[in-house]
Parts: structure tokens; sequence; C-alpha cells
């Protein structure tokens, strides 16, 4: 088992979401950045989609009751206050502490071999920070059953097989992008955009080109899909991410690709995102090239 | 109806109305097709969110586009919901519909109400329904919290609130019937889309 010791700001377990309930209203939540949290679970070898930590600006300091194989990836680790590689299978001896540090970005992810073991709710074990459902953000003295597991072999990262971050998230043109100017469309895809600081796992709101509306009249309530940019009548857009509610009344510009909500869950507030307009065939390709390329970036340490 | 992409992984199906919507919706249901993680109804549109590397958007538009008789909306259940109407907004609907508190309980209580859609929080319902003289707007000010088991009004729908949320509708009455239950893994949502519900007063 896992003792916290000390939280970190915001940390919360996540697995591959809650899937399958979002007709009944339940947000499928799951971690901000899909890649991070399916890279640190290979690292300790467990199945994609097992239950890791995600950890939010800086980390928890863990402790173990037995000797513990982790992996971080996106911040920096210590075991006993020695620096700890990241990327990398590492042993936690029984009775040592593990110490995530600050995150390279906005999140990062701590899996242990196993997996967390809280006991699932409605098949997930995810912390769902809109509804609450599941366990709620790590809290000092919450102990975490692990599952058990064989020490696995040592793993690393090989960034170099990961493609590099793009200056611009890609979208495809939303179900709704009729509803605004062509001028509100042309400022969308060239316009620069600042994340705002009162964003979260929920949504990522921007502040940059305001995006008028050629059509009035609200949008008859609908489901909403992750990397949705949400126009509300104010103009200024909201990036949906893993944890938005599962319908929405705001009419959706553009569509972030699933091979760029990594980057957009790791989006800082204070920090500028464009946006350039990709076709779906190209949304797709860029996927399974990216998940190929996660397949040849964990070897054998 | 209408297909539109919804990024690479998701596809929504707008439409003509609930009715149609429920009807797309069964049918995608009933094929299972592979893929498919989420089918969620809105107002007037199902989106089907799908993994682009497992997924035939081809036979979901297929599936969609052609809901037959046989795959008509699942004859939902009828459930009935006993209220208490004593609601903290009660006599402000009574005051803009210019009837009295007892026939306000007389209307909406005498409708039969369809559950159109969820969304807001788990469990929320969408009872469309309303008799047209109750369609109040919302509150001006929202609520910061409802409390579990409000039953409330706004526009053409009905609702109870299955959480302790904030909330902008018109409370009339509270029930002690329990909305949504996580533990329930088999049916947490007492309402699903194509359901019929009565508010039985108590």
């Amino acid at each position: 088992m896992i003792e916290v010791l000390t939280p970190g700001p915001f940390t919360t377990v996540q697995d591959s979401g809650r899937i399958g309930w979002a007709h009944l209203g339940v947000p499928v939540a799951g971690p901000a950045d899909w890649l991070s949290h399916l890279l640190a679970n290979r690292l300790v070898g467990n199945r994609d989609g097992a239950a890791a930590l995600e950890v939010t600006a800086a980390g928890p300091t863990l402790w173990v009751d037995r000797d513990t194989a982790v992996a971080v990836v996106g911040a920096s680790l210590q075991v006993d206050d020695e620096p700890a590689p990241t990327g990398r299978t590492v042993l936690v001896p029984a009775g040592s502490r593990a110490t995530v540090g600050g995150t390279d970005d906005v999140r990062a992810y701590l899996a242990v071999a196993g997996g967390i073991d809280v006991p699932p709710v409605l098949g997930s074990r995810s912390a769902d920070t809109l509804s609450g459902l599941g366990p709620g953000p790590l809290a000092a003295g919450d102990v975490l059953a692990v599952a058990p597991a064989d020490l696995p072999p040592v793993w690393m990262l090989d960034r170099h097989a990961l493609p590099q971050r793009r200056d611009a998230l890609r979208v495809i043109a939303g179900p709704h992008a009729d509803w605004f100017t062509e001028q509100a469309r042309r400022a969308f895809a060239g316009g620069s955009y600042d994340v705002s600081p009162s964003s979260d796992r929920v949504g990522v709101r921007l502040d940059g080109p305001r995006l008028a509306r050629s059509r009035e009249g609200e949008l008859p309530t609908e489901g909403m899909a992750t990397g949705a940019l949400q126009v509300p009548p104010d103009g200024a857009p909201i990036l949906l991410l893993a944890n938005h509610g599962a319908t929405g009344g705001y009419p959706v510009i553009g569509v972030v690709v699933r091979a760029d909500l990594p980057a957009a869950g790791q989006l800082r507030p204070g920090a500028t995102v464009q946006f350039t307009v990709v076709e779906r065939d190209q949304a797709v390709a860029a996927y399974l090239d990216l998940r190929a390329a996660a397949d040849r970036a964990v070897v054998v340490g | 109806m209408r297909f539109a992409d919804v990024g690479d992984s998701a596809l929504l199906v707008e439409t003509d109305g609930s009715a149609d919507a429920h009807r797309v919706w069964s049918a995608l249901r009933a094929a299972d097709l592979p893929g498919i993680d989420d089918c969620v109804v809105g107002a007037r549109s199902v989106l089907v969110v799908v993994d682009p590397r497992v997924a035939d958007l081809d036979r979901v538009r297929q599936v969609a586009g052609t809901p037959g008789p046989e795959t008509s909306a699942a004859p939902g259940r009828t459930v009935d919901v006993p209220v208490t109407y004593d609601g903290a907004d009660l006599d402000d609907v009574a005051e803009i519909t210019g009837l009295s508190t007892v026939d306000v309980v007389r209307r909406h209580s005498a409708a039969t109400y369809l559950v159109s859609f969820l969304g807001f929080s788990p469990g929320f319902a969408y009872l469309s329904g309303v008799d047209p003289v109750l369609q109040v707007p919302r509150r001006e000010t929202p609520r910061t919290r409802v409390p579990v088991g409000a039953v409330a009004i706004a526009g053409e729908y009905s609702a109870v609130y299955p959480q302790e949320t904030p909330g902008g509708w018109r409370l009339i009455g509270r029930t002690d019937l329990q909305v949504f239950d996580a533990g329930r893994a088999d049916r947490p949502a007492l309402l699903a889309p194509g359901d019929r519900v009565r508010f039985v007063p108590r």
C-alpha cells in the first residue's frame, strides 16, 4: 500500500475514465493528458488505462510499505531525498518515501506497478472532479491500496521516439462552425489565445479574439466531446478537457484532435495557444502515428 | 437527419426532435457496433463517441440513418415520483402564472412527462411535457445549493435534482426517491432517455 504523507496541491487518481455512462449525465473524467498517463503505465508494465496518479503543478510525497516499482512522466522524482530518474522504472524500497517535484508543464503522472486499487465506481477508479464520483483528491493520511504485481523489468522512455510538440493545436471544424461569422472563423484559425488561470480539468478558458455569431438563438442541449471549443455568448472559447460535462448548450466552433489532446491538457495558465484547421483523415492518421510512436518510445532500460 | 464530425472521435447525429433522437439512440445501442464508447442523447441529437482506431463511422451512419419501426424507441418504463409540493418557489410560480398554488400543483402532477435527455449532473433528467401555462423562466439569480430531491421547473422542462448542486430552476416540491445512486451499477440513474414520469402529490 501507499500512504500519502503530503498530497501536493491537487493530485487525483485517474484510469481511462468512466466510459459508457454519458447518456445518464455522467462525465467520463480520466487523464487530462492521455499520452503521459499511458507512458507512465507502460513504464511499470501495467495495462493501458490502469489507475495512476495525476499530479498538478507539484507532487505528493508517498510512503510505501513494500518494494514498489513506480514511474513518473512529466515531473522530477526523489526517493528518500535523493534524485531519482523520471521517465523510467524506479524501485522504491519498502519503508521509503517517493516525492514528485514540480511538473514540467501542468500535469505529471505517477504510475505504480499493479495500479492504484481504489474501489471502482461505475467501472472506473477515476476521480470525477466535476460531479464528485470516484475518489476525492488525495489528502494527507490517505492510504491507497496497490493491486498485486510482480516487479517489472526496468523500462525507460525514449523521448526522441515521440514527435516534437507543435506550435498550434490541430482542430477539425466544429459541428456549429456555421453559427459564426466568416470573420470569426478566420480570427479563430489565425489568432492567438491566452490561457486563463481559471482553467481546470473540466476546461481551459481562453482569452483572445472574441468570436461573433452570425446566427442568433440557443443551441438545443447536446452531447459534448473532449476537445470541443465551446463558445458562450461572450465569445471567449472554452476548450473542454477530460472532465467536461456530458452535455452542453453552446455552439462548438472547432474540436481539438485526439493526437493534440495531451498538449491541450498541458496548457499552462498565461501561455498562448493557436489553432490550425485540419481534415478528419489527417487527424486520424496523426493519432495512429502517435500511438505507434508511443509503442516505440518505451524501451528496455 | 444530418451528420457532423465532432473532431476525429465523435459523430453528431442531428435529428428532427426528441422522439427521433430516442429512435437513433435505441438503434445504435441495439446494433452494439465495435468501437463506440458513448452514445449521448441530446434534445434533438445523438453524439456518438468512438475510438477512431476501431469504429466504422459509415456503419454508424447507416444504423443511425435507418432506425426502422422494429428499433423504435424501446418502450420506456413509467416511473411514479411521489412529491411533497412545498418548494421555495411555489408561490413565485403561482404569481408568475396567475394560478393558485393548488392549480400549479394540479397542473404539474396532471401531465405525463418524457425523459428527453440527461445532463448537467449524473442522473439529472430533462423531462419534457410541462403544461404550457407552467413554462416559467429560470430564477434571475441561481441558488448556490439546491437540495437533493428538489422537484423543479424551468422553461419547457421539469426535473428532480439528483445531487446537491447549484441551480437556477424554480423549486416547487421535493421527493424522497433516490434518482441517482452510483452503487446501483445495473441502473445508477432512476430515469433513462425514453422513460415516462408521473408526479404523484402526497
